[in-house]
Parts: C-alpha cells; sequence; structure tokens
C-alpha cells in the first residue's frame, strides 16, 4: 500500500483524516435527512477507519515519514511525523472507530438531542482531530488538534444539551480539559527552551535534540504528567470521567473511553520516551504510585455504582491507573539502563491500551443497546435481559471476560505481561525500589480481583436472573447494524486474546525505537521455539502462557464431557419453578440489585467513600432505603479550589465599582505611574 | 524423555485426578466423621452420589438461560484443566508451557465467576446473595494465592509451576522464613477456597451462612454432578499444589516407570496426611461469621506479601 507511486503512508493516513472531515461536511449539508446520515455517512466513517486501521498496521514497522504541510503559523507550518508509535495509535483509532461508526449507523433515532447531521460533523471532527493528534509534529499542531479533540468531544457530550445534569458534566470536561491543555502548552514551553532560536524550537525534531538540564527535564515531565493526566482520568484530575460518560451518548463514550484516553496516554509516552529520552528514577516511581492509587480507586468506586455507564466510567479509571503503573516501571527500568525489562514493562502497556479500546468500547455500546431498548441506565431497574437481548447479552460476556483479566481472553494477557514485568524487578539497584515493587505487584493483583467483582455486577444485574420492572419483556435485541459494530470488537477482544505472540512481534517495531529493545527480539530463537502458539516474554523456563491451548483444551474438555454424559446418561430435563429451598413466594424485587451487591465493598472499603444512608425505621408507612455513595475528592480538593476561585473573584470584583469616577481615577493613576517609569 | 511417554503421563495424570479427586473428599469426610466421633461413611460414597445424580433427571427453572446450563461443564473442564497443570506425578508434563501459575489462578477465577453467574442466572434471594459472597471472598483469596506463587516465582526464577516444583525439590532441607509465611498464607486460602470451615460449611444447607451451597441451589442431576465433582477436583488441585510448592518432594523430573512408582505412592501418602489435617482443622475451629472473613483473608494477603518482602530481605542472593 505504502508503495504506491509517489504517495508514503502517511499521506494515506491524511486523507484518512480529510475523508472524516469531508464526510462530516457532507453530513451538514442535509442535517435532518436520517436516512443518508445514518445508512451512508456512518458506515462510510467506518470503512475510512478499517482502511486507515489497516494503513496503520502496514506502516508500523516502516521508517518514520515527515510530512510539512502548507498550513499554520508564517515560521512554524504544520509538521507531520509517522513513526511506529503514531502508526500504532492510528491503528488503534481506525479499528475502534470502525466497530464504533457502524454501531452509531444503527443507533442513531431521531429526534435526540443535537440534529443527527450536526452529531455527524462533531463526530466526525473528533475523529479527524484525533488522528492529527497523533500524527502532529510541532507543538502548535498538536495544540490545534487536541484542543479541536476536545472542543468536537465536548459538542458530543452535551448532545442533550436540555437535561441540565448533562449540562454540568460537560462544564466539568471542559474546565479540567483546559486545565490540562495549560499544562500540556506549559510542558512544550519548558521542551523547547533548548537553545533553538525562535519558533523553530517547537518542532518536535528540534525539541528531540535539545539538552535540558534534570530540573527542566522533570518540570517538563511534571507538567506533561498534570496534563496528560488532566485528559487520561488520573487521579485527582478524574472527577470528569464519571460525569461526562454517562451524558454522552453511548457511541460516544465509547469513542472517549476506548480511544480517546488512549490519546492520553500517547502524549505521555511521546513525551516521556521520545521527546525526553534520559527518564529520572524517581518519575518512575511517582506515575507507578499514581498509577497504583488511581487504579485502587477506579475499582473500589465502580463497585459500588448503580448506573451502567458511570460503572463503566469508574473502571476506565481502573484501566488508566494500570496503564500509569506499567508506564512508572517501564520509566523506572529505562533510568537505570535495563532496556530489556523497560521493554516488557511498555509492551504491557500497548497491548493493554489496544485491549481496553476493543473491550470497553464493547462494553460501552452494549449498555447502549441496553438502553435502547429499557430507556434507563439504572442497574436497579435491569435484569434477565440475557432472554430478550442474545446477541447483546453474549457479546456483552465476551467484552465482562475479557474485562475481568480472565484468561484466554485478552484482558488476562497483558495483566499477565505486567505481572511478568514485576516478577523479574529484584536487582534494580536500588532497595527500596526493590522492597516497594512486591506492594505494587499486590496492589495490581488486588484491583485485577476486583475488576472480576465489578465485571460479575454489571453483567449479571443487567442480564441475568428475573426482570426487575415488567415494562422489560418487551425489551428487543439490537438491530444489524448494530450487531455488525458489536461483533466486529468483540472479534477483535477474542484476536487479541488468541494470537498474543502475533502482537508482540508487532508491539517489537514500537518499543524498538523508543528503548532500543524489544521483547520478541530480545527473547530470541529460545522464545520462538514454539512458534506463535506458546507467548514466552523471555524464556520458555521463566514463563510461558498458550491462550490457544487453553481455550482449545476448555472446549474438548467440555464436548467430550458432554457426550459422556450423554451417551452413558440421558440428557433429561424438566422444566418448572426455581426451588429456592422451598421459599414459595419470590419476587424479582427479592434479587439483588445493584447496591446489594455492592454492598459487602462498601462495608470492606467505607472510609474510601463519603457515604450518606437514609435507613427507614420500623414505624414507617412508607419506609425509603437511600444511599448516596460520593467521591472525597469532591470535598477536599475541588470545592475548597472552587471557593478559592471565587473568593479571588470576589476580591478582583471589588475594583469594579461602576461608577466612572473611579474608572477615571484608574486611568489616571495608570498615566502618573507609566510616565514616572518611563521617565527614568 | 520422549514426548509419547509424556504425553501419556499426562494423560495417566488426567485420569488419576479424576479418580483420586471424590476419594480424597470421602477420606476428607471420613476424617471428619471420626474426629467428631460419628460413624464414617464408607470412603467411596461420593462414587456413589456422583453414580446416583447422573441417573437423575435435571430439573430446570423455567427462566434458566442457556448459561445456566452452560456453567456446570465449564466449570467442570477448568477444574480438569487445573488439575491437568498442576505437577503431580511428574515435573516434565507436555501440558506445562501452556499456562503457568499466574494462569492457573486465571483458571480457578474463570471457574468462580461462572459459578457466581450461573447463580444469580434464576434470580433467587439464595443465588445472588450466594454469588456476591463467593465474589467477596474471592477478591481477597485471588490476590493472596497469586501472590503466594509470587514468593515461589522469585525464589526459582521462573512462573512455570514445572520449574517452580523442580527448583523448590531440589533445594537443601532447610526452612524458608518466605516458604513458612506462604504456606501459612496458603492454607488460609485454601481453606476459603475450597469452602471449609472457617469460612464456608461444605456440608451446610438452609442455612443463611452458606456461600458455594447458595450458589448451586438450583443445580439438580447432571449438572449437580458435574459441580460436586469439579469441587472435589479444585480440592484435590489444591492439595496438590500445596504439596508439590511446600513439600515437592518425591515428585520425579522423569517419566519411567520407576519413577512412577515411586510417584504414585508418595502422592497417595502425603494427600492421606494432607486430608487428614485438613479435616482437623476443620473439626477444631468455629465457622466466622461472613464479614470476619474479608479479615480472615486479609491476614492471609498481608502473609502473602510479608512472604515476597521476607524474601526479598533475607533471601534474595547479593
Amino acid at each position: 500500500m505504502a508503495n504506491w507511486p509517489g504517495l508514503l503512508s502517511i499521506d494515506w493516513m491524511l486523507s484518512a483524516v480529510c475523508a472524516w472531515l469531508a464526510i462530516g461536511i457532507a453530513a451538514i449539508i442535509a442535517p435532518r435527512n436520517f436516512r443518508y446520515i445514518a445508512r451512508t455517512l456512518y458506515p462510510a466513517g467506518a470503512l475510512v477507519g478499517l482502511l486507515l486501521a489497516i494503513a496503520a498496521f502496514a506502516a508500523l514497522s516502516e521508517t518514520p515519514e515527515v510530512v510539512v504541510l502548507p498550513l499554520g503559523l508564517p515560521d512554524l507550518p504544520f509538521h507531520m511525523r509517522l513513526d511506529s508509535l503514531s502508526a500504532l495509535f492510528l491503528m488503534l483509532l481506525g479499528g475502534s472507530s470502525a466497530g464504533i461508526s457502524i454501531f452509531s449507523a444503527g443507533y442513531l433515532r431521531k429526534a435526540e438531542g443535537t440534529a443527527p447531521g450536526v452529531q455527524c460533523l462533531q463526530y466526525h471532527v473528533f475523529l479527524a482531530s484525533m488522528a492529527l493528534v497523533l500524527l502532529a509534529d510541532d507543538a502548535y499542531a498538536f495544540m490545534v488538534a487536541w484542543e479541536s479533540m476536545a472542543l468536537s468531544s465536548f459538542f458530543l457530550v452535551t448532545s442533550d444539551h436540555r437535561i441540565p445534569e448533562i449540562r454540568r458534566a460537560g462544564y466539568l470536561y471542559l474546565l479540567i480539559a483546559h486545565v490540562g491543555a495549560i499544562s500540556i502548552l506549559l510542558c512544550f514551553g519548558v521542551l523547547q527552551g533548548g537553545g533553538h532560536e525562535g519558533i523553530a524550537g517547537y518542532t518536535f525534531a528540534n525539541m528531540r535534540n535539545a539538552e535540558h538540564s534534570a530540573f527542566w527535564a522533570s518540570a517538563a515531565f511534571a507538567l506533561a504528567l498534570f496534563g496528560f493526566g488532566a485528559k487520561a482520568g488520573l487521579l485527582p484530575l478524574h472527577v470528569w470521567l464519571p460525569e461526562a460518560h454517562p451524558a454522552a451518548p453511548s457511541p460516544v463514550s465509547a469513542m472517549m473511553s476506548g480511544v480517546m484516553l488512549k490519546t492520553a496516554i500517547y502524549g505521555v509516552l511521546r513525551v516521556a520516551f521520545d521527546l525526553l529520552h534520559q527518564p529520572l528514577w524517581w518519575w518512575g516511581v511517582a506515575v507507578l504510585a499514581l498509577g497504583l492509587v488511581t487504579a485502587l480507586f477506579g475499582v473500589i468506586f465502580s463497585a459500588v455504582q448503580s448506573d451502567m455507564k458511570r460503572l463503566l466510567a469508574y473502571s476506565s479509571i481502573e484501566n488508566i491507573g494500570l496503564l500509569f503503573v506499567g508506564i512508572g516501571l517501564a520509566l523506572t527500568f529505562q533510568s537505570f539502563g535495563m532496556t530489556a525489562l523497560a521493554a516488557l514493562a511498555l509492551t504491557s502497556v500497548l497491548y493493554h491500551c489496544l485491549n481496553h479500546a476493543a473491550f470497553k468500547s464493547l462494553l460501552f455500546l452494549v449498555t447502549g443497546s441496553v438502553l435502547h431498548a429499557t430507556h434507563t441506565r439504572s442497574l436497579g431497574k435491569l435484569g434477565g435481559l440475557i432472554h430478550h437481548m442474545p446477541w447483546v447479552a453474549w457479546l456483552g460476556l465476551l467484552g465482562v471476560l475479557s474485562s475481568a483479566g480472565l484468561p484466554p481472553f485478552n484482558g488476562f494477557v497483558s495483566e499477565w505481561l505486567l505481572l511478568q514485568a514485576f516478577l523479574f524487578t529484584p536487582g534494580l539497584p536500588h532497595g527500596y525500589i526493590n522492597m516497594m515493587i512486591p506492594l505494587a505487584a499486590a496492589a495490581v493483583a488486588l484491583t485485577a480481583a476486583l475488576a472480576g467483582y465489578v465485571m460479575v455486577k454489571f453483567f449479571a444485574v443487567i442480564f441475568l436472573g428475573q426482570p426487575r420492572e415488567a415494562s422489560l419483556h418487551h425489551a428487543h435485541d439490537a438491530g444489524w447494524l448494530e450487531r455488525a459494530g458489536l461483533v466486529w470488537l468483540a472479534a477483535l477482544c477474542a484476536a487479541l486474546g488468541l494470537f498474543p505472540v502475533f502482537v508482540i512481534e508487532k508491539l517489537d517495531a514500537v518499543t524498538r525505537p523508543l528503548l532500543g529493545a524489544g521483547i520478541y527480539q530480545a527473547a530470541g530463537a529460545a522464545a520462538r521455539e514454539h512458534g506463535w502458539l506458546f507467548l514466552a516474554p523471555i524464556s520458555p523456563d521463566r514463563a510461558s502462557y498458550a491462550p490457544v491451548v487453553f481455550l482449545l483444551s476448555i472446549v474438548l474438555i467440555v464436548a467430550a464431557t458432554y457426550f459422556i454424559v450423554r451417551r452413558f446418561w440421558h440428557m433429561r430435563v424438566r422444566i418448572t419453578g426455581a426451588w429456592d429451598c422451598g421459599f414459595p413466594m419470590q419476587t424479582a424485587r427479592m434479587q439483588d440489585t445493584a447496591e446489594g451487591f455492592g454492598q459487602p465493598l462498601r462495608q470492606v472499603f467505607e472510609p474510601f467513600y463519603r457515604m450518606t444512608r437514609e435507613l427507614p425505621s420500623s414505624f414507617d408507612k412508607k419506609p425509603v432505603y437511600r444511599v448516596v455513595v460520593e467521591d472525597h475528592f469532591w470535598y477536599w480538593l475541588y470545592l475548597p479550589v472552587a471557593k478559592l476561585a471565587e473568593f479571588g473573584a470576589r476580591m478582583v470584583a471589588f475594583l469594579q465599582q461602576g461608577r466612572i469616577s473611579i474608572y477615571l481615577l484608574y486611568s489616571f493613576v495608570t498615566l502618573v505611574v507609566l510616565l514616572f517609569l518611563i521617565r527614568g | 524423555m520422549s514426548t509419547a511417554s509424556s504425553v501419556l503421563l499426562q494423560f495417566l495424570e488426567l485420569i488419576t485426578a479424576l479418580i483420586a479427586a471424590p476419594l480424597l473428599t470421602g477420606w476428607v469426610n471420613q476424617c471428619r466423621a471420626w474426629l467428631g466421633n460419628r460413624s464414617a461413611p464408607p470412603l467411596t460414597q461420593f462414587y456413589r452420589q456422583l453414580a446416583k445424580l447422573f441417573e437423575k433427571e435435571v430439573v430446570l427453572a423455567g427462566n434458566a438461560s442457556s448459561l445456566f446450563r452452560a456453567a456446570p461443564y465449564i466449570i467442570f473442564a477448568c477444574m480438569v484443566l487445573a488439575s491437568t497443570i498442576v505437577p503431580t506425578l511428574s515435573t516434565d508434563l507436555p501440558f506445562g508451557p501452556a499456562a503457568d501459575a499466574i494462569a492457573l489462578v486465571g483458571i480457578f477465577a474463570l471457574a468462580r465467576v461462572f459459578t457466581a453467574l450461573a447463580g444469580m442466572d434464576i434470580g433467587t434471594a439464595f443465588g445472588t446473595l450466594g454469588a456476591r459472597r463467593e465474589m467477596l471472598i474471592g477478591f481477597l483469596a485471588e490476590p493472596a494465592l497469586l501472590m503466594v506463587f509470587f514468593t515461589t516465582s522469585l525464589i526459582s526464577q521462573s512462573t512455570s509451576l514445572s520449574t517452580i516444583v523442580e527448583t523448590l525439590g531440589q533445594r537443601e532441607f532447610a526452612i524458608y522464613p518466605s516458604l513458612a509465611f506462604a504456606g501459612v498464607a496458603f492454607t488460609m486460602v485454601s481453606l476459603a477456597e475450597n469452602a471449609r470451615i472457617p469460612v464456608d460449611n461444605p456440608t451446610t444447607h438452609l442455612e443463611l451462612t452458606m456461600i458455594h451451597e447458595a450458589m448451586i441451589l438450583e443445580y439438580s442431576g447432571r449438572h449437580l454432578a458435574l459441580i460436586e465433582w469439579a469441587a472435589a477436583l479444585k480440592l484435590y488441585a489444591y492439595s496438590c499444589l500445596g504439596l508439590a510448592l511446600f513439600f515437592p518432594w518425591g515428585i520425579p523430573e522423569g517419566t519411567g516407570i520407576f519413577n512412577l512408582l515411586v510417584a504414585l505412592p508418595s502422592l497417595a501418602f502425603k494427600l492421606a496426611i494432607g486430608g487428614f489435617l485438613l479435616a482437623a482443622i476443620e473439626t477444631v475451629s468455629a465457622k466466622l461469621r461472613i464479614f470476619r472473613a474479608p479479615e480472615f483473608l486479609g491476614t492471609a494477603f498481608i502473609l502473602s506479601v510479608l512472604a515476597m518482602l521476607v524474601h526479598l530481605l533475607l533471601e534474595a542472593p547479593k
């Protein structure tokens, strides 16, 4: 594909961006023509995504390509660069968006929020700007793309802007996105301060060559961590995630959680490993600690949610935490010059990016189908949907098992790689860090196990049991376009879970330029002895895992058991009511609600939540039980900051007396001061 | 060590597990009865129970989904796979490289998730209660088990179970403080994971305190037989795992007939002792309240983390 006469791979990427923009513009020509937008434009967008993924896949192991576009500032035209890191994330963007766009084609309904054409424009601008973020090779182009991404996603989040909560969620998202953007801008400012005269210092190529003292490198890293952390949902900048994800339409939530959060990970990797190439050990430790706290916080809060999309949003925070744990580990290893181990940790990060994009998009789309079928996001009003929505349920089960990190599905592979990276830590030339690592590994293991709890709750309360509302009997399964999107993402999950060796071989192309080592190559002939079946990142003696063998043996044992039971005994079944210890008056309300299922964790982790409970007394005519679980950070950090800002504003307002004489006095004083200054 | 004979050995290990697991459960029940001064059921009681259950028809709730009907087979397959991965008769297993210690924890987790999902499928009060409690036990037991494996992996520089067992088997007979901590943690986790006193009671029914039994309350006939068999296999796998990690002597590396003649009796002997000890623990302890269970498992988790730290502090090669 790349060998087309005169066309570089990067030209293909840029034409995909143009195609998406063109689709967006085509949509506002007829913004109310529902069939044209849903049946033509969204599928076309999906096709562009698919082609982008294929082109990016082909470009993974090619040498970096640079293009300068005739756009931008006078001395700083847009620089675009396609290297393996960009290609990997473009692949992720293309692959996920193919599934999400085709789902959107079936998901879109008339008269929901913004006009479909406008929404289609916003959606495709969002996609195009994400691609540009990944391609940008100078600070200006990056910031322009980054801001268009933030703005287009803000408009998508506030599609249903007539609802006050959604406006509030959108405002919070926009606010934190901009606080982060300022930090990223400052980070680029620090990065260019390395001797290059003028505005040309803002190209990434010059930043790469600049020399930074340890202090300024650390400052740049801290600013980047803050800025990209705000976009990723790193603690304590996570508060927008559980507000914005439920507010947005489901395909948009899928896009934001599956792909947009990964652009922040991309940014951190770009700054930490590419632009700054000499990490200090304490960066790694700080990122590791932050990641662990974020992961545990996310999963503990995820367990007590009763809104299915908030639950997934908190689960995204958890996954972002795990990604940062891996980044921290890679930074630590890299700072001590242990490139092979750094490559192992970084491979687990990149792998988990792909995994999370696949399964979290899938799960958000599943919530979308459930939402359309039942008109509620509250877990307490769902149940038993596996009978009415078998497609969604079974594909959702695949996403749930992947997300819970169970073998042989994809979440397990990256978790396995991360734990392997932890296990090989002893040998760091720093005693205290060596001691910290087991604690970190224990926290990761705890997070992974809690993720299982959360996912069982998510699936079982929505799809299993008895319907908690009578209206659920009329729930319908997803349409064929929605199914196509779900199947595509589920297939990605399965492929990533079953064929890790292929993926890791490709990921080598990304880690080698960044770290100088790749695990597939480093493992050498010994690891490749078993061929593509066995994943053995260091050597088969140390660790190996073969998902295909794993799956095949389970399937084989199940089949053998089934046929033996059938051959030697019988398959008789008698259908009656449920037994339940002979209790005759079963109702659907006696099942665990979402609150009930989360109750043990609320009790175990009580200090982590800010809980308000209203318990009924035994004399109440209509007993009411209410429990509200809130985030401590909101009260400890955000409200004080908000109060401080308000106080500052009031102080400034003191200047505004609203009387013309006062304003004239200001002008006069200013004039006198200026004259005084100029005189000297 | 030819491939054919190691495949044969792998098959033998599978058959041994399928046959020995009900025996082990029968033996533990027998010991419990003796220690409780009751007359004991015969050793083969579990086989008869399985035969009876396979004969009976399945009584299914009207709103059971296909997940409910598939779950027993999947749980059984997971446990069969788990007991084939654990090195019992030899460490040279062709299946070994397919799944290491972390994947083994994953298999147990997979089985647990399917049990819990099946427990919630009918939508009865007991089923959901059991599923919720099982996941509560699981989220603490799983990382503790993983940390136990990490300690042994740090000692042997590998997560492959065969390599771990080989390394531990070849070391000189000395007390390793890290392994002592890990051993205690492992015992506590095994009690919880196998639904034993003090966390759960395998013989309880119609009690508000039940966990595992509550989840499988709606199962009958062949489904129940498979689940009971899977539970027996789980106990067997955990026992063999404990023996392989902490008492690895007698597991040969090779395959030949002579090695088998050593391996089989030593396995039977060790299992008999282990089963008796399990029954003794169950007899002398009382069941904990459900909200004491996190404390119990939290202790196990902390002990297993301590084991890792102790290994790094005291035993790590300088």
